[in-house]
C-alpha cells in the first residue's frame, strides 16, 4: 500500500516532498521514480532535486510557480508512477583492492567479525548495495546493504587523511571515499578508480539509485593498471559495462 | 582571450569569485556555494552593467589590496568595508570608472560582513557544474577552487557592445541598505517544526539569539534560549534547504548558508525566508537577532517586491534600452530580439497559444528578466 505524500515548506523556494517513513529499497526507488518524472516532465519552475532515503528536497522558483500548483502536479506524476515502470537501476563496479596498505584494517574487521580475510572479501564483495542518496561531501554515496556479520566500530581516533578511493566499514554502513579526507571508518581496500571529477560531466561516477559491487582486484599490478587508465576520466570504459 | 584586468596586491580575510550559485548538481553531493548576499551582488552587477548572474568578488570584513591593468568601470554593493580608490573614498551602490593603474583598497568595516565588487564584464574563471562560485572546502570553481591570494590575477569578459556603465546609480526611491546590528530575520516554520516541543517554537520566535564567532559561509551559529526537541535531533538525513535553521543536540540554532551540505541529519525547525538570506548574513558576530515567522505565500510576496527592486534598479540604469526588446511568437516559442533585430534569448516556452488572447510572457535573456504582455494572433 502507497502512502500518500507529505509536502513539508522548507521556506520559500524549497519543499520537502516526503514519500514514507523508513529507509528500504522500494521507497528510495520511488524517490528516484518521482524525481525522473519530475524531470522528465519538466515541470514548471523546479530548478533543483535532492533525492534522499525516503524524501526529495524540491528547490523551486515562486516567481514561476506557486507551491499549491507545484504539490498539485508532484502529486499527480506520483499517482501515475508505476512501479514496474521505473527505470531499471545501473550496477556499478567498483575495482577494490582489498587488505594489505590498501586496506590496513581488513585483520581488525575479520578479527572483530570472527571470520577470516579471505570471508570478508568475499561477504563485502557478495552484495550489491544501494547508493540510496549521496551527501557529506561531494560524490560521496550512502549505501545500504552491508551484512550485519561485517559491522564494525569506527576508529577511536580517525585518521587525518586518508586516500580518496578508499572502500570503508562503520557500524552497519560501508561506503567508498571519492576524494582525500580524514575520517574514522575501518579502511578494507581501496579503489584505483576515480569516483568524483567536477570537470566530468556529470561528476560523479554514482548516482542515488545505482547498485554498486565491489569487485575483488587480484594483485596490486592490476591495481596499477587500473589507476593508470582511470586518469582518463570517471566515466573511461562505462559504455563497455 | 581575454587579459587581465585585476591583480590582488592583498588578499584581505577571505575574497572569493561567487555568482548565484551552483545549481543542479546538489544530487552529487556538491554545494550550491555562491554569494551569501545574493541580492547585493545582483544589484553590483547590474549598477556595473553586468548580468545579474555574472561572477564578481565577494570579501569578507577586510578588503583586498586591488590593482587595475586595464580602464574599467566597477560597483560596490553589500557591506561597507570603507572603499578607496587610489586613497579617496569612492561612493558604493554606483557605477564608478577606474583607469589602469588604480588601486582600490578599504580602510575597514563600518557596516555588515560581506562587501560585493562587480567589475564590468564579469569576472572571467573557468565555469565549474554551470557556475563561476568557488566551493572552498571541495577546492571546486572560483579562481583555481580557493580563495584569493597576493598576486592572484583575474581577467573580466569582452562587454559584448554594451553601453558604457557611466552614472549608473540607484533610482532616486532607492536607498543603499543600512545592515545595523539588529536584524529582524522573518522565517516559514517547519519543515520539522514537528519534532519540536510548542515551547521550543515560542522559544524561537520569542527570544533574542546572537550570532556566534564559529560562523562561516557553510552556516550562522547562534547562541541563545535552548530549542528542545520532543525526542532527540536527529531524523532520516534528508535535503538541506537554503536558511534551514537546525537545531543539534545542544538545542543551539544553526542556519544554513551558500556552503551548506547538500543533506543533513538534524531536524529544521524554520527556513530563513530567501529574501532574509543576505540580511542574516551581514549580521556580525555578537549581532542581535530575533525572529519573526510569515507564511509561504507572504514570503513570496516580498520575493516579488524583492525583484521588483532589481527591476528598477535595471529600469534606472537601462533607461529606455530595457523597454526597446520585442518578443516573437514562433509556434510556441517565444524569442526575445533586442530593437536592432538581434537575438538575445533562445526560444522559452512559457505557456501555449491556444487563442487569441493577451498573455503575459517572461524571458529570462543574460539573467535578466523582461515580463512582457504580448498580444496573441494566430497566424493563420
Amino acid at each position: 500500500m502507497r502512502e500518500d505524500l507529505r509536502f513539508l515548506p522548507a521556506g520559500d523556494q524549497a519543499v520537502v516532498v516526503e514519500l514514507g517513513d523508513t529507509i528500504d529499497p522500494q521507497t528510495n526507488r520511488r524517490v528516484h521514480g518521482l524525481m525522473d518524472a519530475i524531470e522528465r516532465e519538466e515541470v514548471p519552475g523546479v530548478f533543483d532535486l535532492v533525492p534522499t532515503y525516503r524524501s526529495i528536497l524540491v528547490y523551486y522558483d515562486p516567481m514561476l510557480t506557486s507551491l499549491p500548483e507545484l504539490q498539485a502536479r508532484v502529486s499527480e506524476l506520483y499517482r501515475d508512477l508505476e512501479d514496474h515502470a521505473v527505470a531499471t537501476p545501473r550496477t556499478v563496479e567498483i575495482p577494490t583492492l582489498y587488505g594489505g596498505e590498501y586496506g590496513p584494517d581488513l585483520e581488525f574487521v575479520a578479527e572483530h567479525a570472527g571470520l577470516t580475510p579471505q570471508e570478508v572479501i568475499d561477504i563485502h564483495s557478495g552484495t550489491d548495495y544501494l547508493v540510496y542518496m549521496m551527501g557529506f561531501s561531494p560524490g560521496f554515496p550512502y549505501l545500504g546493504g552491508l551484512s550485519e556479520r561485517l559491522a564494525t566500530p569506527r576508529l577511536d581516533t580517525p585518521r587525518l587523511e586518508i586516500p580518496a578511493g578508499s572502500v570503508g566499514i562503520a557500524e552497519s554502513q560501508t561506503g567508498v571515499y571519492p576524494v582525500a579526507s580524514p575520517g574514522g571508518w575501518r579502511l578494507v581496500g581501496r579503489s584505483p578508480v576515480r569516483m568524483f571529477d567536477a570537470e566530468a560531466e556529470p561528476p560523479s561516477r554514482l548516482a542515488a539509485g545505482d547498485y554498486v559491487r565491489f569487485v575483488p582486484i587480484a594483485s596490486e599490478t592490476e591495481y596499477l593498471k587500473l589507476q593508470e587508465s582511470a586518469v582518463k576520466g570517471i566515466h573511461a570504459g562505462d559504455a563497455a559495462q | 582571450m581575454s587579459s587581465a584586468t585585476l591583480e590582488i596586491v592583498e588578499p584581505g580575510l577571505l575574497t572569493t569569485v561567487q555568482d548565484a550559485g551552483r545549481y543542479g548538481y546538489q544530487r552529487f553531493g556538491v554545494p550550491v556555494s555562491g554569494a551569501i548576499d545574493v541580492f547585493a551582488l545582483k544589484a553590483a552587477n547590474i549598477l556595473a552593467g553586468n548580468a545579474q548572474d555574472a561572477a564578481g568578488l565577494e570579501m569578507t570584513v577586510v578588503g583586498p589590496r586591488v590593482r587595475f591593468l586595464a580602464d574599467t568601470w566597477i560597483a560596490l554593493t553589500g557591506a561597507d568595508l570603507g572603499p578607496l580608490l587610489d586613497d579617496r573614498p569612492i561612493p558604493m551602490w554606483e557605477s564608478v570608472a577606474v583607469p589602469a593603474g588604480a588601486i582600490l583598497s578599504f580602510d575597514g568595516a563600518r557596516d555588515g560582513v560581506f562587501g560585493y565588487l562587480a567589475v564590468t564584464g564579469g569576472i572571467d574563471v573557468p565555469v565549474v557544474m554551470g557556475s563561476r562560485s568557488t566551493y572552498v572546502k571541495g577546492a571546486i570553481g572560483g579562481h583555481l577552487g580557493r580563495a584569493l591570494m597576493a598576486s592572484d590575477s583575474l581577467p573580466t569578459m569582452e562587454r559584448d557592445g554594451h553601453p558604457d556603465p557611466t552614472n549608473n546609480r540607484l533610482p532616486d526611491h532607492l536607498g543603499a541598505p543600512r545592515y545595523g546590528n539588529t536584524h529582524e530575520i522573518r522565517v516559514v516554520l517547519g519543515p520539522q517544526d514537528a519534532a519540536f516541543t510548542a515551547e521550543a517554537v515560542q522559544t524561537l520566535l520569542g527570544s533574542e539569539y546572537s550570532v556566534s564567532i564559529q560562523s562561516d559561509r557553510m552556516g550562522y551559529r547562534l547562541e541563545g534560549p535552548v530549542i528542545q526537541h520532543r525526542s532527540g535531533p536527529d531524523l532520516i538525513s534528508d535535503g538541506t534547504p537554503l536558511g534551514a535553521v537546525q537545531v543539534p543536540g545542544d538545542g543551539q540554532p544553526i542556519i544554513l548558508l551558500s556552503d551548506r551540505g547538500t543533506t543533513g541529519g538534524y531536524a529544521k525547525i524554520a527556513t530563513v525566508i530567501s529574501s532574509d538570506i543576505g540580511t542574516l548574513g551581514q549580521a556580525m558576530p555578537v549581532d542581535t537577532i530575533r525572529f519573526a515567522t510569515v507564511s509561504v505565500e507572504e514570503a513570496h510576496a516580498i520575493l516579488r517586491e524583492r525583484e521588483q527592486v532589481l527591476r528598477d534598479i535595471e529600469k534606472a540604469v537601462r533607461g529606455a534600452a530595457a523597454e526597446a526588446v520585442s518578443i516573437r511568437i514562433d509556434g510556441d516559442a517565444f524569442e526575445a530580439v533586442d530593437d536592432s533585430g538581434r537575438l538575445v534569448s533562445a526560444p522559452a516556452v512559457e505557456g501555449r497559444v491556444e487563442s487569441e488572447a493577451t498573455r503575459h510572457a517572461r524571458v529570462t535573456v543574460d539573467g535578466r528578466t523582461f515580463e512582457f504582455d504580448v498580444e496573441v494572433q494566430r497566424a493563420d
